[in-house]
This record gives C-alpha cells, sequence and structure tokens, in this order.
C-alpha cells in the first residue's frame, strides 16, 4: 500500500444495463485536489458514491484513509464530508440549526456544537443569516452551508461532487477560493466537475471518465501537453466574415486539425510558430478586422475534444448517473 | 485537530442520534407552522362535522354518535397522521439530505427512528387534542380513567405501528405525489371500512365480512370497549395480534430498502 489518500481499483458499478463504472482506478495523494472530470452521466457521481460507502460497488475495491470502504464502511465515514450536487441542507431549519444538528450527531455536547456551527458560519460569511430559515437562502448561501456542513467533523477527506454547478460566477470564484484555503490546511480534496476550467484551476491531479472509463490521467499540464502545440484563434469583428476566417486559419492546420468555430471565435490547433504573423498578414489581405487574434495552449476543453473524440456539451446522458431518476428531479 | 472535534471512536450512539434527529424533525413544526392546523384543526373540524352533520341520522342525536363515533374518529385520525413519515423520509431522499446523514458516522438506523419518534409526538399530541375538544363537546369515558388511559395508550401504539408501512411507502415511492397516491388507497378503505362510523351490523354481509377481516375495526373496538367500558378482550388481543403482524412484515422491509435505496 502507498502512502495514497484515497486510491481505487477496477471499480466496477452497474445499473440494470448501464455500467455506471467500468473498471475506474484512480489515485489520490494527501492534501492535494484531486480532480474527476467529465461530462454528465460519465460515472463521476457513482464513484463518489462508492468512495463514500452510500454504494457498494460491484467489483474493484477503494481504500480511503488506509480503510476499505465495503469492509470498513463505519471508519471511512469517521474521516470523510460530502458535499453533493445538491446543496443536502435542511431547508426548513436555520443554517445554524443545521450545523448544531450535525456536531450533536457526532455525538458532541452543546457547546462543543455549537462553538462549531458558529466557527463555521463566520467561515463561510454565513453569520448574518444564522438564524434565518434555509429556505430563504439564495443558491450561493445555500452551497456555502452545504460545504460547512460537510466540513463539521473536520473532515480529512472532502468529497465535492459538481460543487459550483448552477452558481453565479461571482459564488463559483468565492468557493474556489474556500476550497483552496482548505487544501492549505491540509485537506485531501475529491472533486468532480464537468467544468474544464473548475478542473483546471483547482486540481492538482485530473482523470478524465467517459461512459465509466478513464480516458486520460494526469496534471492539468500534462493534459494539455498531450494535445500538443498550441491554439490559434480569431474572432472576426464582422460575423460574415467567419467563413473566411476559418478558411484562412484551415491553411494552418497540419493532418487532420480542422478549424472549429462557436459562432464568433474560430480556433484550431497548430504546431507552427510562425502561424501568427502569417494570420495577421493574411486576414489583413483579406480585408478582415479581428477583435481578437491570440495562441495560447490548448485549454481542457480541447483536451477533452482530444481524448474523447466529442465536446463535454454535447454528450448530456441525463440520468446516467442516477439511473432512476430520483436524484435527477430536484 | 483538536480533541473537541473528534467524533467519538467507537460505535454511534443510536439513541442520542435518534433523539437528535427526532428534535430536527420535530423544530419542522416551527417552520411549517401549517403542519399544527394539520395535526391540531383539522381532527377538530372532522369530528365536529361528522358529529353534527351524521350524528342525528345515524344514532339518534349527536351526544349519543359522538360517545359512539369518538373512538373510530380518532382512530382514522391517527391513521392518517403516519403520512407524514411516508412524506418527509421521501422529501429527505429527494433534497439529499438522507445522503448527508448516511456520509457521517452516525447509527444508520437513526434516521428512521428518528422520524418515527417525532411522529409519535405528533400523534400523541392529535390524540390529546381530539380526545380532549370531544370532552368539551361532551363525550364521557365511561370506562373510567384506566380505560381512558388504556386507549390512549392502545391508539398511540396504532399510530407508530402504521408509522412502519408508510415509511416503507415513503422511502420506495419515487415521489411525493405518489406516496399520496398509494397512502391513500390504502388508509382511506382502511379506516371507512370499519367499525368507525357505523355498526357494521347494518351493513351488507360482503361488506361486513371486509369489515371483521380489517385491522382497524380490531383497534377501534377495542378502544371503544376501553374507552365506553364495553367487551375489551376479545378486540384487544386481536388488536395487538395485527400490530404485531404489521410490524413483523414492514419493519424489516422499511429497512431493507432504506439500506438497498440508492
Amino acid at each position: 500500500m502507498t502512502n495514497a489518500a484515497i486510491e481505487a481499483e477496477g471499480l466496477v458499478r452497474t445499473f440494470g444495463k448501464v455500467r455506471a463504472l467500468d473498471g475506474i482506478d484512480l489515485v489520490a495523494r494527501e492534501g492535494t485536489v484531486f480532480g474527476l472530470l467529465g461530462p454528465n452521466g460519465a460515472g463521476k457521481t457513482t464513484a463518489i458514491r462508492v468512495l463514500s460507502t452510500l454504494l457498494r460497488p460491484d467489483a474493484g475495491r477503494a481504500v480511503v484513509g488506509g480503510y476499505d470502504v465495503v469492509r470498513d464502511p463505519e471508519r471511512v465515514r469517521g474521516l470523510i464530508g460530502l458535499t453533493g450536487q445538491y446543496a443536502a441542507v435542511d431547508e426548513l431549519l436555520s443554517g445554524q440549526d443545521n450545523l448544531f444538528m450535525i456536531g450533536r450527531l457526532l455525538g458532541w455536547r452543546k457547546s462543543d456544537a455549537k462553538a462549531r456551527a458558529t466557527e463555521l458560519l463566520e467561515a463561510f460569511d454565513l453569520t448574518d443569516a444564522a438564524t434565518k430559515y434555509v429556505k430563504s437562502y439564495s443558491g450561493g448561501m445555500r452551497r456555502r452551508l452545504d460545504l460547512a456542513a460537510s466540513l463539521v467533523g473536520r473532515p480529512r477527506f472532502l468529497y465535492l461532487d459538481e460543487p459550483t454547478t448552477g452558481l453565479d460566477p461571482r459564488s463559483r470564484i468565492e468557493l474556489w477560493g474556500m476550497i483552496r484555503n482548505l487544501v492549505a490546511e491540509g485537506t485531501t480534496v475529491l472533486l468532480t466537475t464537468q467544468y474544464l476550467e473548475e478542473a483546471d484551476r483547482l486540481a492538482d491531479e485530473i482523470v478524465v471518465i467517459d461512459h465509466g472509463r478513464v480516458i486520460a490521467a494526469g496534471t492539468p499540464q500534462q493534459l494539455k501537453m498531450r494535445v500538443g502545440g498550441q491554439v490559434l484563434q480569431a474572432q472576426p469583428a464582422d460575423a460574415a466574415d467567419l467563413a473566411a476566417t476559418e478558411e484562412i486559419l484551415a491553411s494552418f492546420g497540419e493532418g487532420e486539425n480542422t478549424p472549429y468555430s462557436d459562432g464568433q471565435l474560430v480556433s484550431i490547433r497548430i504546431n507552427d510558430r510562425s502561424a501568427l504573423g502569417q494570420a495577421v498578414r493574411r486576414l489583413d489581405e483579406a480585408g478582415i478586422v479581428v477583435d481578437d487574434l491570440s495562441l495560447r495552449r490548448p485549454s481542457l476543453d480541447e483536451v477533452f475534444l482530444a481524448v474523447t473524440g466529442h465536446v463535454a456539451e454535447e454528450d448530456v446522458l441525463e440520468g446516467e448517473d442516477a439511473p432512476e431518476g430520483e436524484r435527477r428531479s430536484a | 485537530m483538536s480533541a473537541v472535534t473528534v467524533a467519538p471512536a467507537g460505535r454511534p450512539h443510536a439513541l442520542s442520534n435518534t433523539l437528535t434527529i427526532a428534535r430536527r424533525n420535530l423544530l419542522h413544526i416551527k417552520a411549517t407552522p401549517e403542519q399544527l392546523v394539520e395535526m391540531s384543526i383539522q381532527p377538530i373540524m372532522f369530528l365536529v362535522l361528522f358529529v353534527y352533520v351524521f350524528g342525528g341520522a345515524i344514532a339518534g342525536s349527536s351526544a349519543a354518535y359522538l360517545q359512539f363515533a369518538l373512538p373510530g374518529i380518532l382512530v382514522q385520525a391517527v391513521s392518517f397522521l403516519p403520512f407524514t413519515t411516508a412524506l418527509a423520509l421521501n422529501t429527505d431522499f429527494q433534497r439529499g439530505v438522507i445522503d448527508r446523514f448516511r456520509s457521517l458516522p452516525i447509527a444508520r438506523s437513526a434516521v428512521i427512528s428518528g422520524r418515527i419518534a417525532a411522529d409519535g409526538v405528533r400523534i400523541l399530541w392529535s390524540i390529546l387534542i381530539i380526545t380532549g375538544f370531544s370532552m368539551i363537546l361532551g363525550f364521557r369515558f365511561a370506562g373510567g380513567a384506566a380505560g381512558a388511559f388504556g386507549s390512549v395508550l392502545l391508539v398511540l401504539a396504532w399510530g407508530l405501528v402504521m408509522c412502519w408501512p408508510m415509511a416503507f411507502i415513503g422511502i420506495t415511492a419515487r415521489s411525493p405525489e405518489s406516496v399520496n397516491t398509494w397512502g391513500f388507497m390504502i388508509i382511506l378503505p382502511l379506516t371507512f371500512a370499519s367499525s368507525a362510523f357505523a355498526n357494521p351490523d347494518t351493513m351488507p354481509g360482503w361488506l361486513q365480512a371486509i369489515v371483521k377481516a380489517n385491522p382497524v375495526t380490531s383497534i377501534i373496538d377495542a378502544s371503544r370497549g376501553l374507552m365506553l367500558g364495553g367487551p375489551v378482550a376479545e378486540p384487544l388481543t386481536d388488536a395487538i395480534i395485527w400490530m404485531a403482524v404489521i410490524l413483523a412484515i414492514f419493519v424489516p422491509l422499511a429497512i431493507r430498502r432504506y439500506r438497498r435505496r440508492i
């Protein structure tokens, strides 16, 4: 056994005919953020549920902090904190009562449970709303409370299942800051996300999963290297010039690299560094005014496209993680 | 990590976990005062309507009907209260609250036992409200204090027993709407096709057979005997056997479902 904090080998879990997990291996080191990246229905939530003892795997094994999730589930539960996709806080209690209740459930004295609740409300900027019912909270406040609730017992391992899905950009950045602080204090974080940017910003290591299998693994840097080269992108000021822009950029592509457009921005993977200069001239000659013309390293979006052969957003298999559909209705 | 905040080692404490979750469930009443209406005003309204609308026609006078029907009305009201068990468990599953509980190092049984403990408090509350109000209307415990106490205990026990099949429905059902559908389909005929509102001797033969086989009839007859001082031994024995049977079937079913539900 290595000193891996979370280790899974060959995890399989099927729901009827769907193989939600089809032999997942992963190793997360202590004190790091481990990102589980994949589209909806890739098996991320199922993986989290197995690693948090909520679901038994059909095959394979997983060890968290030295304890097997199947043989020693109670010990594992003593080490983890879980924040699910939907803020699992009690709407009909105040924020303070939510946190107090968890402290009490952990067997603490009232004064200790109360002190910890106060401390967390303060840390998550919820002190003003402490005694209000959670049903009156905004989405961002609920997520913060949910995260606070998963931290009451000071877990060594924190599982965050799509923690920022549905949050506005400001709340998302706030939450990222909070997650970084926790890691700085020594918490090991297992994060699932379908946002490539999120994995890029937070994770030390990433596995990309699709249809229950690991299709790529490494640091964000390594994954970007895998795609190789750079990306040249141009945004014509006039959308009517999109086709002409694509045509010009296409001439820089080698082999299978063809330009792709999101309707505003045209991008192409290139290996030739002189392309940027040439692109400036060619676009100018063609009389195309551009708002943006740049060369950058590939994003994880492009990594995803390269390893899966499809764009993340297009592969929305609704409900595959929860085949009986109960959690999707929220 | 400070010593204060580390969860105590060893087995989680089932009783203390149950009480914490029961407290949480009862705090919900504060957040949704409608629940108080459901637990207090609704059964009283039902009592008043039944006694004064049908009383004269069925028993000759409202006062006589109140004496006859109160045990039935009480048992019917209490039979419907465990809907809360089903709806609340179902909502907790939907909202992910149960995932949180199950990811904590606590007694797994505490989620159900805490639910039912809280519902026991609600049921007792309703029993006291209904019997108290009916006494204002003129109901008399002809069976004496021991009978009154015994009947309250019996009806409370019946309510707690019915929490288990309702827990099973709440855990199994996919949505609160289907909880309502299933719950009504079971509870409504059980409580009406009984000796609650009319003497079974006045019913057609096929219905009499159903009424006599209905566990609710045994509960009502036993309560009636205790409250009014009539025959108790036979219906009470039947009632206890029925409650044991229902528990034997639905406690394991509900727990199994709870463990299996993903």
